[in-house]
């Protein structure tokens, strides 16, 4: 037997920057993560599709554009759609502090801001999985 | 329900389950196969085979869209390295099939290889066979493609598409690692390149080598041999500006007819269930030998050697020793 945490590590909105998503990525993939890119422009119905698809054990959402107010009640509202709402997300990016508490009203499991430690990130992954 | 009768059901987050469980191994995922095994054996499976960057998963992902024009449903299992530093991995195949996403007639699974060498994961078969009994008509198999050894696909595809793309140096690379002796059909993709002409001239040049030379060169055990009855086509593509599909789908499509038409269908069929049935008897088998044999001796052993007191081969033996005695 072979288990291993799948996250998806998704880019939606319109900003051009996968930066920092990919340098995400790669750490959880160096922490022993299989990890789940997607690239740039994801739809809310493409993050759902490739979570639901891929069955992975959490959702990483990198936004840089400012839209994540707009963007994550509509992922999570596809996620739900699919039966997977129960799936952790956690968003990484550039998020005004005033925004987190309404994120994670919302059903986010937590928010990451662009100084984030990979080695914490890591250990919340592991985490919400294993919780 | 259960999750088998609602994969059935067309539930796909069921399937996405499935998948998981069959690709770790576990004894519901193994339960699974055994209740959906009567239903495999009807879905077309095309490997996509060929070096990292030569466009395979872009082509896979245009391939099914022109495919879905007249099929149902499609499936595409795309294989990545899995970091043998960390165990870890980067999938990134989805990347290049975003038009897929919107078409839920289209499940696409990415994989990690999981230290398997040969370009599939351990698990890429038993993912495939659950996709197969599911009702998957077609199946797509993208591969590792880390140059050598991704011969491994042709035992478990039926039609093998080598990709290659111009200004790689890949015909040379592909000759020594008996790629293309699996392949069925050749594209070179990036037609759009005008180095393609030379790539295909190369190739046709290979191919006209393996085929009048007949087989000798790697030492890979080939499941399969040249057949006669079947000319391997070296199409062109560029997928990034879908050309070339319509031929591609098609050459496929003839290969298919060939297969029926010639027997060879069936005959892949019993290759590849012996095949799968050699690798179930090594895996239990060598469970079976580390419970026989038990850590404790294998290291008392491999101190003997050290100590040169013995050599491995003898030690070997002697740690089987057990399983005789029964
Ligand atoms: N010029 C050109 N580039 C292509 C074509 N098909 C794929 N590519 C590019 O080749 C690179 C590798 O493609 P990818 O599909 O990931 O290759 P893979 O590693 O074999 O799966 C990407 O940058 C693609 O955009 C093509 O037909 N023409
Ligand atoms: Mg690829």
């Amino acid at each position: 037997m072979d288990r291993k945490i799948r996250v998806l590590i998704a880019k939606p909105g319109l900003d051009g920057h996968d930066r920092g998503a990919k340098v995400v990525a790669r750490a959880l993939r160096d922490a022993g993560m299989e990890v789940i890119y997607t690239g740039l422009r994801q739809t809310p119905v493409m993050v759902a599709e490739a979570a639901l698809q891929e069955d992975v054990d959490v959702v990483g959402l990198s936004i840089l554009s400012g839209a994540h107010m707009a963007l994550v009640p509509r992922i999570l509202e596809e996620l739900q759609k699919r039966n997977i709402g129960a799936l952790p997300v956690f968003v990484g990016g550039i998020i005004p502090a005033d925004d987190v508490p309404a994120l994670k009203a919302l059903g986010v499991v937590e928010v990451f801001g662009p100084g984030t430690n990979t080695q914490s990130l890591v250990g919340f992954i592991h985490q919400v999985v294993e919780a | 329900m259960k999750l088998t009768d609602a994969a059935l059901a067309g539930d796909r987050r069921a399937l996405a389950r499935l998948l998981t469980w069959v690709e770790n191994g576990t004894p519901e995922g193994r339960e699974a196969l055994a209740t959906l095994f009567p239903r495999t054996g009807r879905a077309h499976v095309i490997g996509i085979t060929g070096s990292p960057g030569a466009g395979k998963s872009t082509l896979v992902g245009k391939l099914a869209k022109e495919i879905r024009q007249h099929e149902p449903r499609l499936a595409i299992v795309a294989v990545d390295p899995t970091s043998p530093f960390s165990g870890g991995a980067l999938l990134g195949d989805r990347l290049r099939m975003q038009d897929l996403v919107a078409d839920t007639g289209v499940f696409m699974r990415s994989m990690a290889s999981r230290g398997h060498p040969g370009g599939i994961a351990h698990a890429t078969r038993d993912v495939v066979l659950l996709l197969d009994a599911i009702g998957f008509p077609v199946i797509l198999v993208e591969t590792v493609g880390a140059g050598q050894a991704q011969v491994e696909v042709a035992r478990i595809a039926h039609t093998v598409v080598l990709v290659e793309a111009p200004g790689m140096g890949d015909e040379v690379q592909a000759l020594k690692a008996g790629l293309m002796e699996i392949a069925d059909i050749i594209v070179v993709n990036k037609a759009d390149r005008p180095e393609a002409r030379q790539t295909v001239r190369a190739l046709q040049a290979a191919i006209l080598g393996i085929t009048t030379a007949g087989h000798h060169g790697p030492a890979v055990e080939q499941p399969l041999e040249v057949v006669a009855g079947w000319e391997t086509p070296i199409l062109q593509t560029a997928a990034v500006d879908n050309q070339g599909l319509t031929a591609l789908v098609e050459a496929i499509a003839a290969h298919r007819r060939y297969l029926e038409s010639s027997g060879r269908w069936e005959l892949l069929s019993r290759l590849h269930a012996r095949a799968e049935v050699e690798t179930w008897l090594q895996r239990h088998l060598m469970l079976l030998l580390e419970e026989k044999v038990g850590e404790q001796r294998l290291a008392a052993a491999v101190e003997a050697v050290l100590r040169r007191e013995k050599d491995p081969a003898t030690a070997a033996q002697e740690l089987l020793a057990p399983l005789w005695s029964q």
